[in-house]
């Protein structure tokens, strides 16, 4: 980290250490679960213990006779107000009929599903009560996965008479003709498994309602707050402008925090039916049955080539367990894997049918390198079975395939069907694969491919990714000229952790030709800007950074004008320079901004109104960013054990506000992606009970598992899409962690003659495959 | 069930005596009694670390333990390790190697690393590894926490010498 800190050098670029770091260190930081208010209750949700039963009956009289228990809601209380949690995106056909409701109606469809909404004096006392309430079920059918769900047999949502809540084929070029024609095909069914992201901080909600006011304020928000918000005061019956969603500080998200989710509207309904403050918070149990869960697909790969290597036709079938509801991302997963099957290879001819069906199990919704981890290890794990059968070199094979610079714009057309005419707007996928090779040392490390080394077989992965991001609804900035010419700085977007309270100034701060110092950031809250929208798939930056730099530009002409006006003079005479606003012909200085901020504050109206502006950035148009990564792995032949011996992320991120939070994301996301490719993995059994509710049973990387990892982002080709240059840089390092690790482990226990087409790489089924790999060669 | 216990103990160097339930759990008798909510709690079952403060010296989950056990006790949580206000070293290397980014699971981090330190003043890259392994952290990779309790353990020992 050698970035210059002279006060004129641009800030962005630079490796700041974050502003927030302080109140994260000495326990100051605010949470949800941190917050208290006058006369608080505490809600606790009953949830139901079957995967697929009918509710005959909810027994809480006992419940409610315990001193401190204060009410328990169940379907009937909320009837008159309840509409389903809403699709907010990926409105895959069909998949608007299989909504939730915030209580289950008579019938339960998943472990977990809330069934009541318990309020009480206390926490443990709810608790207590919560065991006294009596569910009477009659037990269904569950239906456990994605082929007994097609079979509909056992139907979740009787009336609409199946189980397929979308079913749609998207093409690109000939696809039949390609693979009619083809020299070679190969044609394999691989498995990706269901995950969760397992934030640190389980969700929570705080609600308080004001009742003479008609006011609700809702503390614990984050992602979307400006699109809950909008739900919310629908469904609650509340002028939009009466509902305030507050974001505090937030224990990560990684995709599954900050959507709608039936808690949503039980605490706010709660709150107001008691006149109230109403606090839930999700215990880790509990997250695990109540917060989406992810990745789990199926998918039949083909591919068609020539002997040489050059790939002409895709095509794929895709079978998604959904869970038992549709949730607020509809059927974006199984729909990005579709479109991004291909992902950065010159592919004429790509085809896939997609079903996206439901189970009894926790609905799903995005995690981290949503459709792009799975389709990735699909796609890349089929490329090396196909070079293994033609005697190709893995890496001479993706060079061959990458779409290159001077192919750009490159249309990957239309292969989703609520993204139409998508297209990598620039790029250079070859230079990034390359310098990953490079830095990997591949030519070298790949010759111990299949060898014992000390005992271990060795063997190492390759996998290529696009990844799409940052992109519209548009996003708003405030900027505020404030006492002493400090700015004051609003964004729409939330924050989970990332450190955009720097990186937002960062951007300001060379807008405006000042100091980072100079600025003070406020996000976290629906009132602090007009239109905000929030904050996922990578877009903080791209959309909200570059709202800044707008509002920015917009701020400087404002004071141009209004000094122009003071003055007398045409505003073209006059310029603007950190801080100050200077004419032309003599660089003399007519205002500066703490002086305009004094006159302000003193009363004068026009200061006033030149002091504050707005500025929205739009853009419908992804930016993509894109890499490749490299595993080298060692896989012990006695216990299937697997260790990762270097893992190299390379990703080009346009432009890095500030490398090292860029870096940190990275490393982050890289990790996360390891340990849920060997460790993490929701198992249920066949009644749809999960198996692995809590830390003991879903394992997440600790700090002793992975410790050889290095990340490299670029900044090779700034995006055209946005003023900054940047595109997305939160999800990149995970993509393609599945992809080289099972290529790395699959060239490893070649030998063995083992196949390597199902995640988790995890030691138990990896043991297994080795089992049987050598009772068929005997 | 509801039996309430008077229990005396040190917190962060001041004393404070409490009636609490007999089944509060240290968590929240710190996090809701006292208020000290730089204590989080990440899974209520002893397996994230998030909840770790050092009793007489030792990191412990507090989520694990009840209020009364520490009774008599000396505990210092997050809160405590700021030294006349200003961040320690340890605390001011976590913010140097950007080993933090939600912050969720910083305090259990820190309050470990500091017990570690003390006994262990000069500990290998794979000691500080397995001393925070029982901490889980979802958005560093773990390999800049590790780099900031090797600087600030560097930092300590250069300046005891």
């Amino acid at each position: 980290m050698s970035a210059s800190t002279s006060p004129g050098a641009p800030w962005i670029g630079r490796p700041l250490r974050r502003a927030e770091d302080a109140r994260f260190l000495d326990g100051s930081a605010r949470y949800v679960g941190d917050l208290k208010r006058p006369g608080m209750l505490h809600g606790v949700v009953l949830r139901s213990d079957h995967a697929h039963a009918r509710v005959r009956s909810i027994d809480a009289r006992t419940a409610l006779a315990l001193p401190g228990v204060v009410a328990v809601y169940t379907f009937e209380d909320i009837r008159r107000l309840a509409r389903p949690i809403p699709l907010r995106l990926g409105p895959c056909p069909g998949l608007e009929r299989f909504l939730q409701l915030p209580l289950a109606e008579g019938k339960v469809r998943y472990v977990g599903e809330p069934l009541a909404f318990l309020v009480a004096e206390g926490r443990y006392v709810a608790e207590d009560a919560l065991e006294l309430v009596q569910v009477e079920y009659e037990a269904l059918d569950p239906v456990v996965d994605v082929h007994a769900a097609r079979a509909d047999r056992s139907l979740l949502h009787e009336a609409l008479g199946t189980n397929v809540g979308s079913h749609y084929t998207v093409e690109k070029g000939d696809v039949s003709a390609a693979f009619a024609g083809a020299d070679y095909t190969r044609r394999e069914t691989f498995r990706c498994h269901r995950q969760t992201a397992a934030p640190m901080e389980t969700r929570g909600l705080l609600a308080e309602f004001d009742a003479a006011g008609r006011r609700l304020r809702l503390w614990g928000a984050t992602k979307v707050p400006f699109y809950n918000r909008r739900w919310l005061a629908g469904a609650l019956d509340l002028p939009e402008a009466g509902v305030e969603l507050i974001e505090v500080d937030v224990g990560g998200s990684f995709g599954v925090r900050g959507e709608l989710y039936p808690e949503d509207f039980l605490v706010p309904f709660a709150a107001m039916r008691l006149g109230r403050p109403v606090k839930w918070i999700e215990d880790r149990r509990e997250h695990f049955v109540a917060t989406n869960h992810s990745r789990e697909i199926e998918c039949e790969l083909e591919i068609a080539c020539t002997l040489d290597g050059e790939i002409i036709g895709l095509r794929g079938r895709l079978l998604a367990d959904m869970g038992a509801y549709v949730r607020t991302n509809g059927g974006l997963v199984p729909a990005k894997a579709a479109q991004f099957l291909p992902g950065p290879y010159r592919i004429p001819n790509v085809g896939c049918e997609v079903f996206a069906l439901l189970t009894n199990k926790t609905p799903v919704g995005t995690y981290r390198g949503p459709g792009f981890y799975e389709s990735s290890f699909f796609r890349e794990r089929l490329f090396d079975l196909a070079t293994a059968d033609l005697r190709l070199d893995p890496a001479e094979f993706r060079r061959r395939n990458l779409v290159t610079a001077g192919e750009m714009p490159y249309g990957i057309e239309n292969l989703c069907p609520f993204d139409a005419d998508a297209a990598y707007d620039s790029g250079d996928f070859v230079l990034a694969f390359e310098r990953a090779l490079a830095e990997f040392d591949y030519a070298r490390v790949k010759t111990l491919n299949g060898t014992l080394q000390d005992g271990r077989l060795q063997g190492v992965g390759l996998g290529c990714f696009v990844e799409s991001g940052g992109a519209g609804p548009a996003e708003t900035a405030r900027l505020k000229v404030a006492a002493g010419g400090r700015i004051e700085l609003y964004t729409g977007c939330s924050t989970m952790g990332q450190g955009h309270e720097t990186a937002m100034a960062q951007i300001g701060a060379d807008s405006l030709g000042l100091p980072v110092e100079a600025f003070s950031v406020f996000h976290g809250s629906t009132t602090l800007v007009e239109q905000g929208y929030g904050t996922y798939n990578s877009r903080a930056m791209a959309m909200g950074g570059s709202a800044v730099k707008l509002a920015a530009e917009n701020l400087i002409a404002q004071l141009l004008a209004h000094v122009a006006r003071m003055h007398e003079i045409e505003p073209a005479a006059l310029e603007y320079s950190r801080g100050a606003i200077v004419r032309r012909e003599d660089h003399r200085t007519l205002a500066t901004l703490a002086g305009i901020a004094a006159a302000a504050q003193a009363g004068d109206g026009q200061a006033r109104a030149a002091i504050e502006c707005s500025g929205t950035f739009n853009q419908t148009r992804r930016t993509y960013s894109y890499g490749t990564n490299i595993a080298h792995v060692a896989v012990d032949p006695e216990t299937a054990r697997v260790e990762v011996l270097r893992f190299l992320a390379v990703d080009d991120v346009g432009r890095a506000i500030n490398p090292l939070l860029v870096h940190g994301q990275m490393l982050g996301a890289a990790v996360q992606g390891i340990g849920g490719t060997f460790l993490d993995e929701l198992i249920y059994d066949e009644q749809g009970q999960l198996l692995t509710g809590s830390f003991a049973d879903y394992l997440l990387p600790t700090a002793t598992e992975f410790p050889n990892v290095e990340v490299i982002s670029l900044e090779a080709v700034p995006s055209t899409l946005n003023p900054l240059g940047v595109r997305g840089a939160g999800e990149g390092g995970i993509i393609a962690t599945g992809a080289a690790l099972a290529n790395a482990v699959a060239h490893a226990l070649a030998p063995l003659g083992v196949k390597i087409t199902e995640l988790p790489l995890s030691p138990n089924k990896l043991a297994q495959k080795m089992r049987e790999a050598r009772a068929a060669a005997e | 069930m509801s039996a309430r216990h008077r229990i005396v103990l040190t917190v962060n160097g001041q004393r404070v005596e409490r009636d609490v339930e007999a089944r509060m759990t240290l968590a929240d008798f710190l996090r809701e009694s006292l208020d000290l909510t730089g204590t989080h709690l990440g899974c209520e079952h002893g397996a994230c670390g998030a909840c770790t403060v050092q009793l007489d010296g030792n990191s412990v989950r507090s989520c694990l333990i009840f209020a009364v056990q520490a009774d008599g006790a000396r505990v210092t949580t997050v809160e405590g390790l700021a030294v006349k206000g200003t961040l320690s070293v340890l605390q001011r290397s976590f913010q140097q190697h950007h080993a933090l980014q939600c912050g969720f699971c910083t305090p259990g981090m820190l309050t470990t690393a500091q017990a570690m330190l003390a006994e262990n003043p000069d500990p290998s890259a794979e000691e500080v590894r397995r001393a925070i392994s029982g901490n889980l952290c979802r958005c560093t990779g773990y390999l800049p926490v590790v780099a900031a309790i090797l600087d600030a353990a560097a930092q300590l020992r250069s300046e005891a010498a």
